[in-house]
């Protein structure tokens, strides 16, 4: 089969590989129909990840046709149509049981502190991802979900990553009728929290981010305000004086570890690989957020020491909540909102590429060109 | 105002919202909210049906975190270790916790290993690595790589001139150090032979 394989910090390539086996009774092989790169992927991509090895397929964005189920299997069969949440899990641990599927505890030889995600790092397990023709998906009782017939594939790709993170990145800000969020990216999760944030009664939405057409497309998708941080010299006085200088009630990092806005904390992190991630974001975020408030992080970081401003955190009373997203929990009710009308996720979608052009892929998205926003990588093109 | 204790109440206008936003206020109501509260018993309620799941196959003994009390039953295979990289990674996991800042930099030396290790050996094969395909690098002809940078202001212009070092520079380093040792060589082999 083809698929991407990573080849070293900012290399990958389109190489023959095994198509994936059963090594698992409760395994299922899927053909992937349509995958997606993710922003966090281009930590991955960038080399910020430990224990990234060259020889990975990324991709843990996918949906496709199940071709082959282990023994034990129950619920899904060849021919299914599914779609697959980037969390691996059992469903059956101390984690699992109590709703917390991302962070399962029987997936990840490699660490404790994070469950397993398809196609990310063996910091997160060593599985391949659906940046391929063919995916090994464990635990297919658990994980995957049958495409409700009236749901369009681009819609149910976005269920798999972005969508659920960006909604439930809004529940974590514990947002009351009225209240007024800052939303740090305008990055897919970025626009999805913002647009989540309005289903839960927020009265003002702000979207910070410094690519002006990711800001159009804030304003065109998820209705919101939007402030372009090249264009002013503080963003945290900004958002001050735009709140009566009380702040926001409730800040959302959708940035993550490669946060652009102070050099000395981009290049140590992204580019030196001294920290974990550039919390820029989360810092703004927790200067921004009025005393009391709370500060929900979807930005993914990596698992070493950052410099965040603990000291402004715990001396404003802040509420810090943060989680890789327990994709499958948010299922159902954002089944509802897309079927009610409420909001179209593949108006995200910037751009269609066949697998074999993934490298020019990575790079446009990691450089920001061409307006992308979210790519989409077909890898079964006709 | 913050300095005062005039009421900070949100007044919004609810219909305008409701009119405005597509969904506005559907999930108000915390119970609508599918991520409260945080942890939510729901045994059985996964598809999951075994207490423990099976354990997968262990064709070679599998690195694990130190503070695995035993080697999950899943994992994935992808990528064993191997080379010098694979011993690097191998005594990471093998000495030190998550909580070690050594565990975690001796994981992105080994990283940086095995790309050079990689490298190296796909000269050995019919596809050597190419980096002008592997960076994309060409999309910057075809997908607008002067005007998304130059129309408008980004912040991460001002770093963006570090990619290149960060790519190249190794090899041309490694250029420059062969091509000094070479002529070194050289030099003390021409002044044996004078």
């Amino acid at each position: 089969m083809r698929a991407m394989v990573y080849r070293g910090p900012y290399k990958v390539r389109v190489e023959e590989k095994d198509i994936p086996r059963i090594e698992h009774p409760n395994d299922a092989i899927v053909r992937v129909e349509l995958a997606a790169i993710c922003g966090s992927d281009l930590h991955l991509y960038h080399g910020m990840m430990p224990d990234t090895r060259v020889g990975q397929t990324f991709g843990h964005e996918f949906i496709g046709v199940v071709t082959e189920v282990g023994s034990s299997v129950q619920r899904l069969k060849p021919g299914d149509r599914v779609m697959v949440p980037f969390n691996i899990y059992c469903g059956s641990c101390y984690f699992c049981e109590r709703g917390l599927y991302s962070n399962c505890h029987n997936v990840n030889p490699n660490a404790t502190a994070v469950g397993a995600i398809y196609g990310y790092s063996h910091t997160c397990g060593g599985y391949d991802g659906g940046q391929s023709q063919y995916v090994r998906v464990p635990f297919a009782d658990v994980g995957p979900a049958l495409i409700p017939d009236w749901m369009d594939a681009e819609d149910a790709l976005m269920c798999t990553d972005a969508l659920a993170t960006g909604y439930f990145g809004a529940q974590l800000g514990d947002i009351t009728q009225g209240d007024t969020v800052v939303v740090f990216g305008a990055g897919p999760v970025g626009l999805f929290a913002a647009k989540s944030a309005w289903f839960m009664g927020a009265g003002r939405v702000v979207v910070v981010d410094h690519l002006d057409y990711r800001l159009e497309k804030a304003r065109s998708f998820a209705q919101a305000e939007t402030v372009n941080f090249a264009e002013i010299d503080d963003i945290v006085v900004h958002l001050k004086r735009d709140t009566d200088g009380l702040g926001t009630d409730v800040a959302i990092d959708a940035v993550g570890a490669e946060a652009d806005g102070n050099f000395t904390q981009h290049v140590t992190s992204a580019k030196l690989k001294l920290q974990g991630g550039s919390p820029v974001a989360l810092n703004w975020a927790i200067d921004s957020v009025r005393k009391g408030g709370t500060v929900s992080v979807m930005g993914a970081y990596g698992p070493m020491f950052s410099a965040v401003k603990f000291g402004d955190a715990m001396n404003k009373g802040l509420t810090l909540r943060m989680n890789q997203c327990p994709v499958k929990r948010q299922w159902p009710r954002l089944f509802e909102h897309i079927r009610n009308g409420y909001l179209r996720p593949k108006d995200v979608i910037t751009h269609r590429i066949p697998l074999e052009h993934i490298a020019e892929g990575y790079h446009m998205f990691s450089a920001k060109l061409d307006g992308c926003i979210k790519p989409v990588i077909v890898p079964n093109a006709a | 105002m913050p300095y005062t204790s005039a009421p900070h109440e949100h007044q919004v206008d609810t219909a305008e919202l409701r009119r405005r936003i597509p969904g506005w206020g559907v999930d108000l109501d915390p119970a609508n909210r599918p991520a409260v509260p945080r942890e939510r018993m729901e045994p059985g309620g996964t598809g999951s049906h075994w207490a423990f799941p099976e354990r997968q196959p262990e064709p070679s003994p599998r690195e694990r975190s130190i503070e695995h009390l035993e080697l999950p039953p899943v994992f994935g295979t992808v990528a064993p270790l191997k080379g010098l990289s694979g011993a690097i990674r191998r005594y990471a996991y093998a000495r030190y916790s998550e909580g070690r800042a050594a565990h975690w930099l001796l994981l992105i030396l080994g990283d940086r290993v095995d790309a050079v290790e990689s490298h190296l050996r796909s000269f050995a094969t019919l596809r050597p690595d190419n980096p002008v395909t592997q960076t994309g690098v060409l999309s910057e002809f075809r997908r607008h790589g002067f005007s998304s940078r130059f129309r408008t202001r980004r912040a991460d212009r001002s770093h963006q001139w570090l990619d290149p070092i960060i790519i190249a520079g190794p090899w041309v380093l490694t250029g420059v150090v062969v091509a000094a040792a070479a002529r070194g060589v050289l030099r003390r082999a021409a002044g044996r032979r004078t």
